[in-house]
């Protein structure tokens, strides 16, 4: 407060209103300074939702022209009967599961490769980052070309190697772990820098005194990297859980639910809910439901990563310290 | 006495760690060239058959060695109209990234001055939330006053996928920023505005470049909000790309072609600003 008045007597008089409005701006810079973003965060993310959930409490439907009349919880009832719907909500965690455990473990173990002194080490890095920036729907299309049942490199090579040729997305068993080698590809890379990252961070003392006590490289690694490089697993694992569990781009744009509904996750279902048969109550019904159930997993796996709270602490200094400015 | 008794099976000991050192000697470099092959392999894949003719990208086995051909690039930008859509995706990006700024540096410099913590939690509540659940009901609203296929509708939606990233990025910059500096210009007579346009927002030029990079790829990439909002007129790369397999024929050479326009500039970008993206795509963790 005391650095605000000094200016303000300063100033010649004239330029009293000035020195005012700033003295405004001063004193309130707190709340005056995040209110756009907060505005329009609410107006174009908090009311779209609330309004979704009105609509999901009506038979809108576009497509049938049925007005929005309140009808209560008639779309959720109709919801829970659906087994086009609740296949879409198995499939996207058997997807999210599948994905982000391959990720985790394969990410753990790119990441510790990397962790050492050779040539194009900075090369590789650099490399790591392509996958997760190139546009999805780019990387759709190539896969795309690369999975063709026929002229597909994919299965060309299989076929030279005598190991069976898989439908990969044509097929309704294979399509799920055909999309999940695309994730995997694309988002492997983001659990390998943010496990760089972590490993960067770790205090040294352990690994002497391992070393002076002759522990094996794979003992260092199993009870000394690994159980320190905790916090940061769980951090990656959240950050590949919230996104797997929206996947859109690769799916839509590499099946678009198909064949049949076999990859058709609940992303997928709502989009076609609401942009292929326009029945806006019922695809806001499901839009509720979608949102919970992001919700319901980031909150239990963040309260999964609070018991841990003070390590977490720490090794976010740690991980910060060495990047920041 | 113990000592001893280490003695016996520690030789044993090393000669198998001997034998596990060869193997791993030879094993380390295999696994990180197959990493990068993994890696790269489909970059590779989408560049060679981009210069391929529709025959030769079917043909089987592959051909590693063949006459490479412009007519894809050609057809892309002549008869598929690319020209019009990279405008489209430029506009896009670039006026989402201004307004992202605009919102997001003064919400993060408050964060990070006074630590909002609240603030912050809804910001990356604003990244948890499926797009999908905004995008209809914003879908009906764009509808009813007739901003479909705009790009107002476009810039607003795209800014509010980039808003969260753009604050995580500049709130660590924000941080790292000695509080003397700012404590300094106070004391000389500028008001806070002063300061952080002085001051505060010069020195913070890595974040600010960061920021607008990320927020710019995600812009560039964004795949569903623009199927849904950008149909004919303000129709985005992304789309245009997804548009090509909607014939009964793919063109194969052409898709590749169109893969490639819409990817490498945003390699180079990412290669360019490396350094900074890391941090900016792991912000989320260590902040999160």
């Amino acid at each position: 407060m005391g650095t605000v008045a000094r200016p303000a007597a300063a100033m010649p008089p004239r330029r009293s209103r000035a020195a005012a409005s700033a003295g405004f701006v001063d004193r309130n810079a707190k709340w005056l300074f995040p209110l756009p973003a907060l505005a329009f965060v609410a107006l174009l993310m908090v009311f779209p939702i609330l309004y979704t959930g009105y609509n999901s409490l009506t038979g809108w439907d576009l497509g049938t022209g049925r007005p929005a009349t309140f009808i209560g919880f008639g779309n959720y009832a109709t919801l829970a009967g659906d087994g086009r719907f609740l296949a879409a909500v198995g499939r996207t965690f058997v997807f999210t599961a599948l994905a982000v455990g391959v990720e985790v473990v394969l990410g753990i173990a790119i990441a510790l490769l990397l962790h050492r002194e050779f040539r194009g080490r900075r090369l590789l890095t650099s490399i790591l980052l392509l996958p997760m920036m190139a546009t999805p729907v780019a990387i759709a299309m190539v896969w795309l070309l690369m999975y063709e049942p026929t002229a597909g490199i994919v299965n060309f090579l299989l076929r030279q190697a005598h190991l069976p040729t898989p439908l990969w997305i044509a097929g309704p068993d294979s399509v799920i772990p055909a999309l999940v080698l695309v994730d995997v590809w694309e988002w492997t890379p983001m659990v390998v820098l943010i496990t760089l990252a972590g490993l960067a961070g770790l205090p040294s003392d352990p690994f002497e005194a391992a070393r002076v006590d002759g522990a094996s490289g794979w003992q260092v690694t199993r009870l000394i990297t690994l159980p320190l490089l905790v916090p940061t697993i769980v951090v990656a694992t959240l950050l590949r859980l919230i996104d797997a569990l929206k996947t859109f781009d690769i799916i839509y744009g590499m099946t678009g639910g198909g064949p049949g509904f076999a990859s058709e996750t609940l992303n997928i279902f709502t989009y076609q809910q609401a942009f292929q048969y326009f029945s806006f109550g019922y695809a806001a019904s499901v839009l509720i439901v979608f949102f919970a159930i992001v919700l319901g997993v980031s909150l239990l796996f963040t309260s999964l990563r609070r018991d841990p709270a003070r390590p977490v602490d720490e090794q976010r200094r740690a991980v910060e310290q060495p990047s920041g400015v | 006495m113990a000592s001893r008794a280490m003695a016996a099976p520690g030789a044993a000991e090393v000669r198998r760690r001997d034998l596990g050192a060869i193997v791993g000697r030879s094993a380390y470099p295999l696994a990180i060239v197959l990493v990068f092959i993994f890696f790269l392999a489909p970059f590779f894949w989408m560049i060679l058959n981009s210069f391929k003719t529709p025959i030769e990208v079917i043909s089987l086995p592959p051909k590693l060695v063949f006459q490479p051909t412009l007519a894809n690039y050609e057809n892309v930008f002549a008869s598929q109209q690319f020209g019009r859509y990279l405008v489209n995706s430029l506009v896009i990006g670039a006026g989402s990234v201004g307004l992202g700024l605009l919102l997001g540096v003064p919400a993060a410099f408050a964060i990070a001055r006074w630590d909002q913590r609240r603030l912050a939690t809804g910001i990356l509540l604003a990244r948890i939330v499926p797009g999908i659940t905004f995008l209809v009901p914003l879908f009906i609203v764009f509808r009813q006053f007739k901003l479909v296929d705009t790009y107002a509708s476009l810039i607003l939606a795209h800014t509010l996928v980039g808003l969260p990233f753009i604050v995580t990025v500049m709130v660590p910059f924000f941080n790292a920023i000695p509080r003397e500096l700012e404590e300094a210009a106070r004391v000389d007579g500028a008001s806070l505005l002063q300061t952080l346009r002085m001051v505060i927002l010069p020195i913070s030029g890595p974040g600010i470049v960061t920021a607008s990079i990320l927020a710019f790829v995600f812009s560039w990439n964004n795949f569903m909000f623009s199927v849904v909002l950008a149909t004919n007129r303000t129709k985005t790369l992304p789309v245009a790309v997804y548009n090509f397999i909607s014939y009964a024929q793919i063109d194969w050479g052409g898709l590749m072609a169109a893969a490639v326009v819409i990817t490498v500039p945003v390699l180079i970008l990412a290669l360019l600003t490396q350094r900074y993206i890391v941090r900016g795509l792991t912000a989320g963790a260590v902040k999160g």
